[in-house]
């Protein structure tokens, strides 16, 4: 019995953990980097179309999105169920587009590379997309991304 | 007599992992990672106040309408053949247009062209594939036409990189892009919206 005495005394030797904090906050201060938080809620609701000749929109800062789509369920009863355009947290009209892409511009430091991304229902009549196509073209915003999904 | 000096306690730190794992667990939660694609175009310069309607002067050979109305249906238009057609058909008849390979006469118009790394090349720079909608033409119609225009430049672009660099368009060098683009220029033109009937 002594020999096993000797073994239960010997102690299992704490692991240091003082480092684990600083290992976490590695991954948060990753994870705050990606995060993009999602600046606007969304008031119209949209199915963008799926395609095969897609591209990534790599850099994040250069991109506003113009979001098209009938109202949401919530708001379908004030506001009706017809194609709405929305820019930043508001409804708004194709020619306010102007004023958005401006004001989007400013606060970018390359501004030669500025991108408008639509992100429009698949229903949408295409009425809508031509008028804002035609005030981002009278705005100098010539790049543009008609957001989509991959399909094969 | 001096005081003897307090040894200052150490502070507790067990408790910040458990703090910053909830902050982690936050952006985890909050971050989306799904990259936002889309089908990249550009738009042309907006018009001079002065300037002519330029497409009068464009030869009929050198155009290819592709024309889509409110019902959604597509209109596919070379100086020879024309009719409604499924979007199936406006890859290959893309692609015939401008690439343009027995030199038709009622496909555009070829012309000596000197590139950079390509040499003498035979090219038809001059066609134009016009895209008109209707104001009521559904959005996602639009968008696979597109997207169909696009396919076919890419995949012309790509016959052409594997044909004279062995490799495909995406895993050429910058120059060598550029030969090829000036090869197959995209020239697609997207009129004002007309109404071809309906109330809207």
């Amino acid at each position: 019995m002594a020999g096993f005495k000797k073994k239960a005394s010997r102690e299992m030797p704490e692991m240091n953990t003082s480092s684990l904090p600083d290992l976490i906050f590695t991954i948060l201060f990753f994870f705050m980097m990606v995060t993009t938080m999602r600046e606007v809620t969304l008031k119209v609701k949209f199915t963008i179309p799926a395609g095969t000749e897609l591209e990534k929109l790599e850099k994040k800062s250069v991109v506003s999105f113009i979001y098209v789509g009938p109202p949401t369920d919530n708001l379908r009863a004030q506001m009706g169920s017809s194609t709405r355009i929305q820019l930043n947290d508001r409804y708004a009209e194709a020619r306010e587009v102007m004023d958005f892409v401006a004001a989007e511009r400013r606060g970018m430091t390359n501004q030669a590379e500025q991108v408008i991304s639509i992100k429009a229902d698949q229903g949408t009549q295409m009425g809508y997309i031509t008028d804002i196509k035609e005030v981002l073209r009278k705005s100098w915003a010539l790049r543009i991304n008609y957001s989509a999904s991959r399909r094969n | 007599m001096a005081k003897k000096k307090k040894k200052m306690p150490g502070l507790n730190t067990s408790s910040t992992a458990d703090i910053s794992f909830m902050l982690l667990i936050f952006f985890l939660v909050t971050t989306s990672m799904d990259t936002d694609m889309g089908l990249a175009r550009r738009l042309p310069k907006p018009p001079e106040p002065d300037q002519e309607d330029a497409t009068m002067d464009i030869k009929a050979r050198n155009i290819l309408y592709v024309r889509l109305n409110a019902a959604g249906q597509l209109w596919i238009q070379d100086e020879m053949n024309f009719g409604y057609g499924d979007i199936r058909e406006l890859r290959p008849r893309v692609k015939e247009f401008v690439k343009n390979e027995q030199n038709l006469s009622r496909l555009p118009e070829k012309h000596v062209k000197n590139i950079d790394l390509l040499g003498q090349c035979f090219v038809t720079d001059k066609h134009v594939v016009s895209v008109q909608t209707d104001r009521g033409t559904p959005y996602n119609i639009y968008f696979q036409v597109q997207n169909e225009l696009v396919a076919a430049y890419n995949e012309l672009r790509n016959e052409l990189s594997k044909q004279k660099f062995g490799r495909e368009y995406q895993f050429l060098k910058d120059e060598e892009k550029a030969a090829i683009r000036q090869y197959y220029p995209q020239n697609i033109s997207e009129a004002e919206p007309k109404k071809y009937g309906g109330d809207k």
